[in-house]
């Protein structure tokens, strides 16, 4: 446990690693220049290169890399070019709400995802399994612009139930989690499914439905706990794709999260805020995934770490 | 970036120069005006900054000019200069010394009296390159400007606090815009305590001498400004409390104006949403228009072949249906003949331009050697309608034979490619085009057109340098004497009359600004689309539902 742990750490910091290169690199190679930006449009060029020299933008990559990586290590991410606050502080700010949307769409993927599913493998056969099918399909498809746009319509502008975007409440979380959710949900739905029904075929459920168990104890106490068992798994994956989902949602909902940050960065070049918003990404996923690996085993005992 | 400030006459400005002592012009107060309430206002993007001496977007620019103050202002919705913190001012025969008296009591919002050490502070602060201030070029006719922007010097010779009211500015040419350049956001003025308590992070910690003072600013969130009760102005502000509500939508800023949460939505309506509020009149009622200081255009690179020939440069110029596009922005702008914005001082009333002319543009063409046209590329920005707007000007090429390909690039690509000279023939300034930094017609000139501008880097995107031009436009810029004002604009006339002859640029159209505001709002129109404080004027909007 010990050994896979320390190798699986040195692996997910080579991972971090390679993506702050990456990133690093894509943005170097960018043709657009950031000092420009800075200066703006009545600067000399002397005064361009001045600031160029003040920011270590003169000197080759590798040096470049180099200072930004030993600033890293002590944890300094580093100044916004256009905000000029440190991007530490700005992501600070931001990473509660995206964490908090991160928890809500995840509990509206399993609810939905989960009972319907439960429901299509019970009815299998039926109307209600392929309507819940079709339903999941279109959830999986759905563009999350629309999906979020249609959302506040009905529900926020025609029937009021919830704010018109923003933050806050509880009643401020619900459509964007739901719209972060809906994606999910149509994966889980499926998975659950054919799951469910995988299990419900098994020795015991057929034992347990021979000595006469309700059917709500045969589905509920044996089938359920085994059949949720690999979806469980994927909730670690979910977060890979929760951060791309984050920066359409967050700014569909004008939600104050780490998404709408990188966005409004990319759109106006600014290197540190692209490069810090990334690496916390990365850094949330290879944790998902290495935190789903190491609870695996203790929610299905047939998994073992290596 | 950049998107700025706005129209003015000039002639008002300069009516005050030039030995005179100016009158104290205090600004009368809207007799209807409401005292007290709370609104609430929305904008897509977080406010990067409230650093006057940083602060260089549509966004932020309103907002700072309610926290901070400077030497000069200009009345309320109007381009007419007016002194501010200054209570007169005195300019020198040769139009090379300007002094100013400052106002005694005016307050910062830690309780401290400014005085003129803080005015000559704010200026060696925005012009010292560890600043970093986009505006730093502003204050380059400032004597001892080129030793603090070489990091020669930590201080502006040319600035002197004769006492603690007045001060003094020596400048190494007579400037014409001297006046404007003192009104702009990066020369308010900032208390040096302060600055030096937050360091870097001043712009999120702003203490000025404004009519509003900065009480919340939750990242990503909101920023909420409140009356400052020790406003030197009495009877300003009107309101007591603005909330700026960041990360709106466009979309989702204007359903929520429709349900009455907001009051100001100031993300410009959304083009799908136009024509919709346009059409309602409940709605329409509530759209304010106003002119701006813009001009959207096409440059052509004049050190690339074919556009290195003139014939060429003005077969474009007759080729573009202008009409047509203002058509796809909804008729949100007016169609462009020249360089200048109609309410600009110099703008050429009689200037007829070039004529949408098919046929006269294939000739044109023919005569220059390209009877079957050519290929080239046209370079856009990739956000609506940029692209849509491309696609217009690259079908009116085509039907004369100019066969363009467009590189629709994000914002900083194409103002990069630009600023190569081997970069891009063709440029759609939509999106980066030029919004004057102040009312005056010089403003279109250097950097854009100008042969300082036509360097690596720079903003002259055509390439064109013509240095009889530069010759006339610093002579114009000399004259400072206000009898000449008119001469002065007639000489910024004919510059821009001579560019269009060369025809580095085809025109397309000026931008109009609409702001929209819920009915509860108060205040003349003007103040909504202020071509100055770009666009509200929150010193002087009310609210009609209070007691």
């Amino acid at each position: 446990m010990i050994a896979y742990l320390g190798r699986r750490l040195i692996q997910s910091l080579l991972i971090l690693l390679g993506v702050s290169l990456i990133t690093f690199a894509l943005l170097y190679l960018l043709p657009a220049d950031p000092v420009r930006q800075i200066a703006g449009r009545s600067a000399t060029p002397q005064t361009v290169e001045n600031i160029r020299q003040q920011l270590g933008l003169d000197q080759p990559f590798v040096i470049q890399y180099w200072r930004y990586l030993t600033r890293l290590i002590s944890g300094d991410l580093g100044r916004s070019y256009i905000q000029r606050s440190e991007v530490t502080e700005l992501i600070v700010s931001r990473l509660p709400a995206s964490l908090l949307l991160m928890v809500g769409a995840i509990l509206c993927e399993l609810l939905i995802g989960l009972s319907m599913g439960l429901i299509a493998a019970v009815k299998r056969g039926t109307a209600t399994d392929q309507t819940l099918m079709v339903a999941s399909f279109v959830g999986v498809s759905a563009p999350q612009f629309v999906v979020g746009l249609l959302l506040l319509y009905v529900f926020a502008v025609r029937l009021s139930w919830f704010p018109i975007g923003g933050y806050g409440t509880w009643r401020h979380l619900v459509l964007p989690s739901l719209t972060m959710g809906i994606l999910g949900a149509g994966w889980y739905a499926r998975m659950m499914r054919s799951s469910m029904i995988d299990v419900l075929r098994q020795d015991y459920v057929r034992t347990a439905r021979a000595k006469g168990l309700a059917r709500r104890a045969i589905l509920f106490r044996h089938a359920l706990p085994n059949a949720i068992l690999p979806v469980i798994a994927m909730i670690g994956i979910d977060i890979g794709i929760f951060m791309g989902g984050i920066v359409v949602v967050e700014s569909v909902f004008g939600w104050p999260g780490i998404g709408q940050l990188a966005w409004q960065a990319i759109q106006r070049v600014d290197i540190p805020i692209i490069m810090g918003v990334t690496l916390v990404s990365a850094f949330a996923i290879v944790l998902g995934n290495l935190l789903a690996d190491i609870i695996a085993p203790f929610i299905d005992p047939r998994i073992k770490l290596r | 970036m950049k998107k700025f400030l706005a129209s003015t006459v000039a002639a008002s400005a300069l009516a005050l120069m030039l030995g005179m002592t100016s009158a104290l012009a205090e600004d009368t107060i809207d007799p209807n005006a409401k005292q007290g309430g709370e609104i609430i206002a929305t904008y897509k993007d977080d406010v990067t900054t409230l650093d006057p001496a940083i602060g260089y977007d549509w966004q932020n620019w309103s907002m700072i000019k309610s926290l901070f103050d400077g030497l000069m202002d200009y009345e309320p919705g109007t381009t007419n200069l007016k002194p501010d913190l200054a209570e007169s001012y005195e300019i020198s025969p040769d139009g090379k010394t300007f002094t100013f008296k400052l106002r005694h009591g005016v307050k910062f919002h830690n309780g401290r009296e400014m005085t003129a050490d803080d005015v000559k502070y704010s200026l060696d602060r925005v012009t010292n390159p560890k600043t970093q201030s986009p505006g730093a070029g502003f204050f380059g006719s400032i004597k001892g400007y080129d030793d603090v922007a070489a990091g020669k010097a930590e201080s502006l010779s040319g600035v002197t606090v004769v006492d603690p009211y007045t001060v003094k500015f020596e400048l190494t040419r007579p400037d014409a815009t001297f006046l404007h350049v003192m009104a702009i956001n990066f020369s308010h003025v900032v208390p040096k305590e302060e600055v030096e308590k937050y360091g870097a992070d001043f712009g999120k910690h702003p203490v000025g001498t404004g009519a509003f003072k900065l009480a919340e600013w939750t990242l990503g969130q909101r920023i909420v400004f409140v009356r400052n009760p020790d406003y030197w102005h009495k009877g300003l502000p009107h309101l007591d409390k603005i909330t700026f509500e960041v990360g709106q939508e466009p979309i989702v800023a204007l359903l929520r104006m429709q349900k009455g949460e907001i009051d100001l939505p100031l993300d410009s309506i959304p083009p799908a949403k136009f024509q919709e509020v346009m059409a309602d009149p409940e709605q329409k009622a509530r759209v304010v228009e106003g002119g701006q200081l813009h001009t959207g255009y096409i440059t052509m690179n004049t050190t690339m072949a074919p556009f290195d020939n003139v014939k060429v440069r003005q077969a474009v110029n007759m080729a573009i249906n202008k009409a047509r596009i203002v058509q796809i922005v909804n008729n949100r702008a007016v169609p462009a003949n020249q360089p200048l914005p109609p309410s600009m001082p110099g703008y050429d009333k009689e200037f007829k331009g070039y004529p949408y002319d098919v046929a006269k543009a294939k000739a044109l063409l023919a005569e220059a050697g390209h009877p079957d046209g050519f290929d080239t590329q046209l370079f856009a920005m990739n956000t609506d309608p940029n692209p849509r707007i491309a696609q217009a000007i690259q079908q009116d090429l085509a039907a004369i034979g100019i066969k363009a390909s467009i590189q629709a690039l994000a914002q900083a690509n194409v103002i990069a490619a630009g600023g190569d000279k081997a970069g891009a023939p063709m440029i759609w300034s939509g999106g980066m085009g030029w919004i004057a930094d102040f009312p005056d017609p010089s403003n279109f000139y250097g950097p854009i057109l100008g042969c300082a501008g036509a360097v690596p880097g720079g903003w002259n995107w055509s390439w064109y340098c013509n240095k009889d031009l530069d010759a006339k436009a610093a002579e114009a810029d000399s004259i400072t004497d206000p009898a000449k004002s008119e001469e002065r604009n007639k000489m910024w006339s004919g510059i821009y009359d001579k560019i269009m002859e060369d025809a580095p640029w085809a025109p397309v159209f000026n931008e109009q600004r609409f702001t929209m505001k819920s009915a509860r709002m108060g205040g003349a129109d003007n103040l909504y689309v202020d071509p100055v404080h770009v666009f509200v004027n929150y010193d002087n909007v009310y609210v009609k539902d209070v007691q």
